[in-house]
Parts: structure tokens; sequence; C-alpha cells
């Protein structure tokens, strides 16, 4: 092999002043980090394709819901079964649906989803302080509008829509925080 | 094919690393765009903000078709 066709050496020294093993195994290292960097390429626009498949299956999934039928009408319990400061836990829309329905005030009745946006821990109303309390995170939610106030909570809680008709009060949706 | 090099001289393997670097540096940069898209339409998404959604995609999937033409580039430099 001569000096022009011997491959180039990570340490930049002459091919015959390298060791026995490297001889023995000659590796052209401009060639080396071609090949690595063409694969570590085809191994980013594969991770591009996760993300850009990440992005359409939110768009396909924001399709679905909002073709979802309305949620159907609830009673969470009557008027008397709420004490005033006092909350009841009921689920809503579905089963898999933590909620809580609170009096505040006598004649005002607010209900939010009991998850909390950070890590759906479940919340505790704190009614007197005026606010929802997260004990994993120490998040805090406004309990006028369910936004949060204090902690690592970035988004507003779930507002369950009310109708309270003749002593009874039921679910009739759920509004997020930007509808 | 076009040949790459205007003259049709072979690229040599240097030339071929440092073409690759260049072109790494551009996917890198869009996949990071792709991540911040991710993540922000999600943030928005899951707070019912669904507005985003499609302009988000539309970005990401431009970003794929950058990405995956930088790379069929690379292949066309063997």
């Amino acid at each position: 092999m001569t000096e022009a066709e011997s491959p180039r050496t990570p340490d930049g020294r002459p091919f015959r002043d390298q060791p026995r093993w490297r001889r023995d195994f000659p590796i052209d290292v401009a060639e080396d980090a071609y090949v690595a960097r063409r694969d570590f390429a085809k191994y980013v626009v594969l991770v591009s394709g996760a993300f850009a498949t990440g992005q359409v299956s939110m768009l396909l999934r924001s399709a679905l819901a909002r073709r979802a039928p309305a949620p159907p009408r609830l009673r969470i319990a009557s008027v008397v079964d709420v004490p005033v400061g006092g909350a009841i836990a009921f689920r809503y829309p579905a089963d898999g649906d933590p909620c809580l329905l609170i009096r505040r005030r006598e004649g005002e009745f607010l209900a939010y989803g009991s998850e909390c946006t950070h890590l759906m821990c479940a919340v505790l109303p704190e009614v007197a302080k005026g606010r929802l309390r997260c004990p994993c995170h120490q998040g805090y939610f406004d309990l006028s509008t369910g936004r949060p106030i204090a902690g690592p909570p970035r988004r507003a809680l779930p507002t369950v829509t009310l109708d309270v008709r003749d002593g009874e009060i039921y679910a009739t949706g759920v509004r997020l925080e930007s509808q | 094919m076009k040949d790459p090099t205007p003259r049709g001289r072979p690229l040599a393997t240097g030339e071929k690393g440092v073409i690759v670097y260049g072109i790494l540096s551009v996917l890198l940069v869009l996949l990071v765009v792709q991540l911040w898209l991710l993540t922000a339409t999600t943030n928005a998404w899951l707070g019912g903000d669904d507005s985003v959604v499609l302009p988000a995609a539309v970005a990401s999937l431009v970003c794929l078709g950058l990405n995956v033409g930088l790379l069929f580039h690379i292949f066309r430099l063997e």
C-alpha cells in the first residue's frame, strides 16, 4: 500500500508509523465518520417522521372530537345534598372523568374536573380560601374560574356547566379554558 | 440522476463528510423546530385550543418533507 493510498489515521501520523494492530485492521477515519454521520441523519429523519405523525394524530383526534355528540344532561345531586362551603364528587361525562361539585355560597354552585392539569392528581377544594389545591406538587386553581394561580399547572381545570332546576343540579356539558 | 458535482468529478470522502455535516446541521435545526411545534401544540390542544392543530401539522409535515429531501440529497452523494 503506497502512502497516497493509505487511509487517514486518527492521530495524523503516517500509516507506516501506526501500531501494528491498526496496520492489520486499517480504518479510514474520514470514511468512518462519513458513514456514521450519514446513518445518524437517517435516524434524525426517522424521529422527524415520528414528530410529524404525532402532529397528524392530534389533528385527526381533534377532528373526531368535533364530530362526537354533545355530553348528556346528567343529574348530579339535589341542592340539599350539598352543604354551603362543601363539595361532592361525581363523574361526568364518562365514568373515567372525576369532577367536583362545589357550593360556594347559598345558590352558587361550581363544578370542575378534579384531575390536576399538571400530572392528574386529584385536586381538593379549599372553599374558604377561594381555591382548589393539588397536594402532589402544590398547584392551586382559582375557585371562581378554575384557572391556575400558583404551582406547576399551566392549564385551567375543565369547567362543568350546570343547570339548577327545581332543587336538582344537572351537569349539561364540559367547557375547556379557550372555549 | 443529476450529478451533484458540476464538472463530474467524484467527491472525495472528506468533501462528502463536510456536506453531510452541513446537511445534518439543517436537519437538526428542523428537528428542533418540529419538537417545539409538537410540545406547544400539545399544550394548547390539551387546554382546549385546537385552532393551532392544523397549521402546526402542516408546518411539521413541511419540515418532514425538507428533511426527507435533504436525506435523499445525502444518498445522491454516493
